[in-house]
């Protein structure tokens, strides 16, 4: 879909510990006159190369907080810091490239692009970023493969099952190796047995890859395959467990 | 990049919507087609109708268009013959004309002195065989028909033709029998002091030069003659007899109630009598209407060439009906096509809106792995464009057929300019330009229809589309 040449994020690649830094980060939405804040004043990083999972009741603002470290909203104050960037003063054109280069999304309705095959929603994320048609078709089937959907390429996404779907989705947010990926609520419209197939898939690739993975559930049954955990409840981050590897 | 890919396959998505929207681009288009390869068709049957009448060019003594034609013999080109040679033997002109003939306008009063009957006239004089060969001229294969055989020969100079109205106002139907002239309904007697009645008949002297003129055999003739009065150039009266060897109806009841045709030679004897004759004009029919500049260029330049006084008109400013019925015809086809590009515009802008709703959750998806606002834009100005080319094609493909089955039918009609019916055509094949025209034309409106959805599209807040339902 977009055609020109990605622009540079200004700053260094992160090098740190952590792939995200937020700092006393607020978003409050306007509801008429009426402000209602959804993040409070929270400050975390992310570390690199885990397995994290944020982790809270509906409402809690985790599909929020997912969205501002996603750079898809910006935060009302506070700042986060992606690589040494604050990605919050960037413009509309840098942030796109920004997510394009660096963040992989896997939502909860998979969102896979209608008209096009499995195969093709895998290497879409290659074209935006200009890859070479040759590089784009050996990554997106070993992509492919790694989902355990090599027979499943040229099916569109009404002729997949939500597992499925959800596998091509994970693909696709891994075929262009962001810096990290973000997935919310990924196992909410699937069966349990699904469900934990979907997140054994996600923790393999992300070990496949070594690549950063966040996470947010509901369902705090899922919490002991996360290395860290991050529990909000109204906006505010209430514990932070580390963990495992 | 997937954008055309994207955009073809999302037409096909809602196929009811998307059938429907094609469908009104394509009906506009063939509606478009149709009327403009129908207007095509008016445009070279009223040219070709103009052009057998007056020919593409005519040649007149500098002034005789706007002053001349009120004292024919006054404006008359001195020494026609050579000025008939120069154009007829010019290595330029020549591959370029089809006829080159001297015509002389004149305008008097014809009377039927048998039946006390008489009326202002105006006519031509001509050379009947070419004449006949301007008839010939059918560039465009319209079968309109500006001028029928004249019926007349070179070497007579006796005949001529007549408008049907001239016929009946001169009482003339029951000998002649054209169509539609009844007899004239009989005038309720009415007793006239003697002095009226004396001057409703015709003055001495005008029967008598009439009498003089009349062909010894005029008696034993099955055409009945009328007698032609005009003033010669010296101001003196002269008066010819004229044998109706064929009556013509003429398209404008002004002009079938005054035209006399006749032989050069008869119209120059009664403008000029015994001095020396010359023509008002000399018509330049060509081969191909596209050489009407180039053979005007190539005419004044010879007149300056060889220091001629005259001047050049085409067939457009002697015919100014012609400008007015193609103005017309344009004048309809632009409301239509404004009226039709409204409706597409409306169609393709609720098809592509919807489309923008249905697809929130998909536009925001597409932000979020990092297509920029210009991308979204893009995307669905290409589905815009998309529908424009794929509905106008058909549209095209659409009209060719409507066309095709006019022309096989055996409609006919009476165009502007004619005085009998033709076949009724439309001309798409060699409209290429109108074609292209449309189909452009549909294209841009279905982009300009899409530019309000892609641009509401482009500036959605990527977590307020994602989270559209």
């Amino acid at each position: 879909m977009k055609t020109q040449a990605l622009a540079q994020v200004p700053g260094p690649k992160p090098t740190e510990a952590a792939v995200v830094h937020l700092s006393n980060v607020v978003k409050t939405y306007k509801a008429g006159d009426v402000e209602v804040p959804a993040i409070k004043g929270i400050s975390f990083d992310i570390p690199r190369q885990r397995f994290s999972m944020i982790v809270g009741p509906s409402g809690s603002g985790k599909t929020t907080l997912l969205n501002l470290i996603g750079c898809i909203d910006k935060p009302t104050q506070g700042a986060i810091v992606v690589g040494g960037q604050d990605v919050g003063t960037l413009k509309d054109n840098a942030v796109s490239d920004f997510r394009a280069q660096r963040v992989g999304f896997i939502f909860q309705n998979f969102s896979l692009i209608p008209v096009l095959s499995a195969w093709e929603n895998i290497e879409y994320p290659l074209m935006l970023l200009g890859v070479p048609a040759r590089e784009r078709r050996e990554r997106t089937n070993r992509m492919l493969q790694a989902v355990g959907l090599a027979n499943q390429g040229k099916q569109r996404p009404n002729q997949l099952s939500g597992g499925q779907k959800q596998r091509v989705a994970i693909a696709r947010a891994l075929v262009k190796g962001p810096d990290f990926v973000l997935a919310d609520e990924p196992t909410a419209n699937l069966d349990s047995q699904t469900g934990a197939s979907i997140i054994d898939l996600m923790r393999r690739m992300q070990e496949e890859y070594s690549t950063t993975f966040v996470f947010s559930t509901h369902d705090p049954h899922l919490m002991s395959h996360a290395d860290e955990t991050f529990t909000i409840r109204d906006g505010e981050l209430v514990d932070h467990v580390s963990g495992g590897s | 990049m997937p954008i055309l890919k994207i955009a073809f396959r999302n037409i096909f998505r809602n196929t009811r919507r998307s059938v429907t929207t094609l469908l009104t681009i394509a009906v506009g288009a063939t509606a478009v087609l149709v009327f403009g390869a129908y207007i095509t068709y008016i445009q070279y049957g009223v040219q070709t109708a103009s052009v057998q009448r007056t020919g593409h060019l005519q040649v007149f003594r500098n002034g005789y268009f706007n002053y001349g034609t009120g004292a024919p013999a006054e404006w008359g080109i001195d020494n026609y013959q050579q000025v008939l040679e120069l154009i007829r033997d010019d290595a330029t002109l020549k591959p370029l004309t089809a006829v080159v003939t001297p015509i002389q306008s004149l305008g008097g009063i014809a009377g039927n002195f048998e039946n006390n009957t008489s009326k202002t006239f105006f006519g031509t004089g001509f050379v009947p065989s070419e004449r006949d060969r301007m008839k010939q001229w059918n560039e465009y294969g319209t079968g309109s028909q500006g001028l029928k055989r004249s019926g007349l020969k070179d070497n007579d100079l006796t005949q001529g033709i007549t408008g049907a109205g001239l016929v009946r106002i001169l009482g003339l139907c029951d000998r002649l029998h054209p169509e539609d002239c009844p007899a004239a309904p009989k005038l309720v007697a009415e007793t006239l002091p003697p002095s009226i009645s004396a001057a409703s008949a015709p003055p001495p002297d005008l029967s008598e030069l009439a009498s003089r003129d009349k062909p010894p055999d005029d008696r034993q003739s099955q055409q009945p003659t009328i007698d032609l009065l005009a003033a010669t150039a010296g101001g003196a009266p002269n008066v010819v007899t004229l044998r109706i060897a064929r009556v013509e109806v003429q398209t404008l009841k002004e002009l079938d109630d005054n035209y006399v045709g006749m032989n050069l030679g008869l119209a120059q004897n009664l403008i000029y009598g015994r001095g020396q004759h010359k023509v008002s004009g000399i018509v330049v029919q060509l081969n191909l209407t596209e050489d009407l500049e180039r053979a005007r260029a190539r005419l004044l330049a010879l007149f300056k060439e060889h220091g001629l006084d005259l001047e050049v008109r085409d067939f457009t400013e002697l015919n100014p009906q012609y400008n007015q019925i193609i103005g017309l015809f344009r004048a309809i086809f632009s409301f239509i096509s404004t009226i039709i590009a409204i409706v597409v515009l409306f169609t393709v802008t609720n098809a592509m809106g919807m489309s923008v709703v249905e697809r929130t959750g998909e536009i925001g998806t597409s932000r979020a792995m990092g297509v920029r606002r210009q991308g979204i834009r893009k995307q669905f100005l290409t589905e815009g464009s998309l529908i424009g080319i794929v509905g106008a094609t058909i549209g095209v493909a659409l009209a060719y057929a409507v066309a095709y089955a006019i022309n096989q039918s055996s409609l006919s009609w009476n165009p502007p300019g004619q005085a009998s019916r033709i076949p009724l055509r439309v001309y798409l094949i060699g409209a290429e330009w109108l074609i292209v025209l449309t189909w452009i034309g549909l294209l841009v409106v279905s982009a300009l229809a899409a530019l309000v959805p892609a641009n509401r599209a482009a500036r959605m807040a990527v977590v307020d589309a994602l989270r559209h339902v």
